[in-house]
């Protein structure tokens, strides 16, 4: 029955649950995820005609709750979530089996609502797939292409992360919230607003720089001037990270949105056929990247910013004017680092814990390089991007940041100063 | 706006299992960072690695409680010398990074669908705790009054988890004023200077790592045993949640934790409370309740920035003792 394959069939699951009274007050849960029992339910069947298949993921979100639910050997999902309202139920395409593929593979997102009842089946129609089975030579070329993409972006934000710790020497952790800033703004006015593509960039990378201004002026110089230490400095930027991540929850939603640039068709290089719009995005990072190691290298404004990375009171002795550096660098990391979000917005998609989540792909890839060298973030994003990239040939899809992480773990054990840092005294 | 309800829900979270696990981690993590100076940014890996502990053997194996207990201890302070080894001889922002690191591949690695056999997958595991219920000592009824007032095994939990607060709390006042307690603290002072007395700072370190990580664990368990066990519970937020506790106390304070818990607790629940109570009597109309419930999470993140930048001590802290400054 190939041609007329039944796509996925849902049944109504349990309906005699308690009295909606005493059982269905959701416990006050501190967790964003939530610690609950479950009362309410969303989940499903997903079958490739009469075969249940197995291991499929759907993600569910909502609520400020994210959580995966994998089918069983039954072909049934569940994730129970913390109280009622709307949530997303997406389609993991890449965990279906090889072969099968979602019916409609542009609308694998579909919005729940959990009002009336504690129990909501959703739908995903799959059936026999346009997921070729490629040989291993071109998997693994198209999985290098792709990890190129995605390490070109994370350079840009990386090398904001390093420029300002260089300069500073401040582990910045609301890094990751200047990337969805970015992402967010630009889906804003770029998707939401209608804004033509040109236009809607510039805006986002001038409202980027204003945060790396604004986070300069209004908290860390302050901080710096009260001689407040490093440690505490990014305890605060911990605070803000959590502070501003909750902000585009309340302003966005817990959605998954999708950014509109036109730019869709799809472009073969070789075995891989990747869209327009990624190999826009890996040129932009490139001349971004070049135009980044110019500024560093040939200009005025560049050399000092290097100097004061080096040591910024031999910098200030020779007349270097320090604060206006670390003002400069705050504001061109930010810059960056929303055009990468622009960027990841696009490889993937956006909502409001993006840049949460690749935070410690970052500075993996920051201490990679060495941490404090701009050039050393580049190389650490590339490996970064093609290792998670590469990895998910041979180990599950949902593992790929770990092994990212685990050679970050690894470089620290063998050579602390990263690739391309100097070695300096540790410990 | 019914205000006793809301006072009422806020003063039984005071006390709730959650909260003594909070405390009980935010003791573990005081150890690290306000004794000894570690920046352990990797407590919820500490906590899931105590929660998985307990439960999968519980569940594969039919472990009796005290065995499960055992394989608690021993994993996480196996966990600990794997994280201790290669970082304690790096800058401190070094093991912050590695610390969170570990934690998040703790969390991928229980959470994948590959070991949905053993740990669950996603969806988490529950139908673990028969075992604990078995050794409830109090006979069936209602206990306590008001706001506080338990089922015999809502009492036994909470007996059990501040139970073991206070034992932590017990013991790491009587070593810190031991002669261990005082290298531990020099080392957080001046490393250099501990080490020229001729001390083997990278023990101790690895000692205090230990010691805080079992706290973590145990806090771990405590937090699963009255409900299933969800590996998207042990992310970086809860880790940061924990730190702003421990600040909020006050660092190098034997009360420091709990009272930060104690506060954390009641001030998220209250303060969604108010939010959802003044949506409801419609003077506050242009948020859903949705989004009333983020506003809490803003209000911590906010508070942990306002604390850090004027009263790092926290509230009971010594500020010539925490020069914070590691």
């Amino acid at each position: 029955m190939l041609g007329t394959v039944i796509a996925a069939i849902v049944l109504a699951l349990a309906v005699g649950i308690a009295p909606a009274s005493a059982e269905a007050t959701p416990t006050p849960s501190p967790s964003p995820s939530g610690d609950f029992t479950s009362t309410f339910t969303i989940g499903g069947l997903i079958r490739d005609g009469d075969s249940p298949l197995e291991g499929v993921e759907v993600r569910v979100e909502g609520q400020g709750f994210d959580e995966i639910g994998v089918t069983g050997a039954d072909g049934r999902w569940v994730v129970p979530v913390p109280e009622q309202g709307e949530y997303t139920a997406t389609l993991l395409p890449d965990t279906l089996p090889e072969g099968v593929a979602p019916r409609d593979p542009e609308n694998i997102t579909r919005d729940v609502n959990l009002s009336t009842t504690n129990t909501v089946n959703v739908l995903f129609p799959t059936g026999e797939g346009t997921v070729s089975t490629s040989n291993f030579g071109s998997t693994l070329i198209t999985r290098i292409i792709f990890g190129l993409n995605f390490g070109l972006l994370l350079a840009l934000a990386a090398i904001g992360i390093s420029l300002i710790y260089g300069t500073t020497k401040l582990n910045n952790f609301a890094h990751g919230e200047m990337v969805t800033f970015g992402a967010v703004i630009f889906l804003i006015f770029g998707t939401t607003l209608g804004v033509p593509l040109i236009p809607a960039i510039a805006i986002t990378l001038v409202l980027s720089a204003f945060t790396g201004y604004a986070q300069d002026a209004w908290l860390h110089r302050p901080l710096r001037k009260r001689g407040v230490g490093l440690v505490q400095a990014m305890i605060v930027t911990i605070g803000l990270s959590i502070f501003v991540r909750y902000v585009y929850l309340f302003a966005i939603g817990g959605n998954i949105e999708t950014l509109d640039t036109g730019l869709t068709q799809n472009v073969t290089i070789g075995p891989a056929t990747i869209t327009l719009a990624s190999l826009v995005s890996m040129g932009v990072s490139i001349v971004m990247l070049g135009l980044v190691g110019l500024f560093l290298t040939r200009t005025r404004v560049g050399k000092a910013t290097r100097a004061v990375s080096d040591n910024s009171s031999l910098a200030a002795a020779s007349g270097i004017n320090v604060d206006r550096i670390i003002r400069i660098v705050w504001i061109l990391a930010a810059t960056l680092t929303g055009l990468s979000g622009i960027l990841y917005g696009i490889f993937r998609q956006v909502n409001w814990n993006m840049g949460f989540q690749i935070l410690l792909l970052l500075f993996a890839a920051v201490t990679l390089g060495g941490l404090g060298s701009a050039f050393g973030a580049l190389v650490g994003s590339l490996v970064i991007g093609i290792v998670t990239e590469v990895s998910t040939i041979w180990i599950p899809n949902d593992l790929r940041y770990a092994v990212a992480l685990l050679i970050l773990i690894l470089v620290l054990l063998v050579r602390p100063q990263g690739v391309l840092g100097r070695k300096e005294r540790v410990g | 706006m019914d205000w006793g309800q809301i006072l009422s829900t806020a003063a039984g979270e005071l006390l709730s299992p959650v909260t003594a696990a909070y405390a009980l981690a935010a003791i573990g993590i005081g150890v690290h960072f306000g004794y000894a100076g570690l920046l352990n940014f990797g407590q919820a890996g500490f906590m899931a690695i105590g929660a998985y502990a307990f439960v999968v053997p519980t569940l594969l194996w039919d472990f009796p409680i005290w065995a499960a207990f055992l394989s608690t201890i021993l994993v996480s302070v196996l966990f600990a010398l794997l994280l201790g080894i290669p970082t304690l001889r790096l800058r401190a922002d070094y093991l912050a990074i590695v610390t969170i690191a570990s934690a998040e591949i703790v969390r991928f690695v229980v959470s994948t669908s590959g070991l949905t056999a053993i740990t669950g997958g996603a969806t988490g595991l529950s139908g673990y705790n028969g075992g604990f219920i078995d050794l409830n000592p109090f006979a069936p009824g209602r206990y306590g009054f008001g706001p506080w007032e338990f089922s015999a095994n809502q009492l036994w939990v909470r007996v059990f988890g501040w139970g073991l607060v206070i034992i932590a709390s017990v013991l790491v006042f009587l070593l810190m004023r031991s002669p261990w307690g005082r290298v531990v603290k020099g080392i957080r002072e001046d490393e250099d200077a501990v080490r020229s007395l001729g001390k083997n700072v990278y023990a101790y370190k690895m000692q205090a790592l230990i010691l805080g990580g079992v706290f973590g664990a145990f806090a771990g368990v405590i937090y699963v045993l009255p409900r299933s066990l969800q590996p998207t519970n042990y992310g970086t937020t809860l880790t940061f949640f924990i730190w702003t506790m421990l600040l909020l106390g006050g660092a190098a304070t034997i009360f420091g934790p709990i009272v930060g818990a104690m506060i954390f607790a009641a001030l998220l629940t209250l303060s969604d409370g108010i939010v959802r109570g003044l949506i409801r009597a419609d003077i506050v109309t242009f948020i859903s309740g949705t989004q009333a419930g983020q506003i809490r999470f803003m209000i911590i993140g906010a508070v942990l920035m306002l604390l850090v930048i004027f009263r790092p001590q926290g509230i009971f802290g010594n500020k010539k003792e925490l020069s914070f400054n590691v």
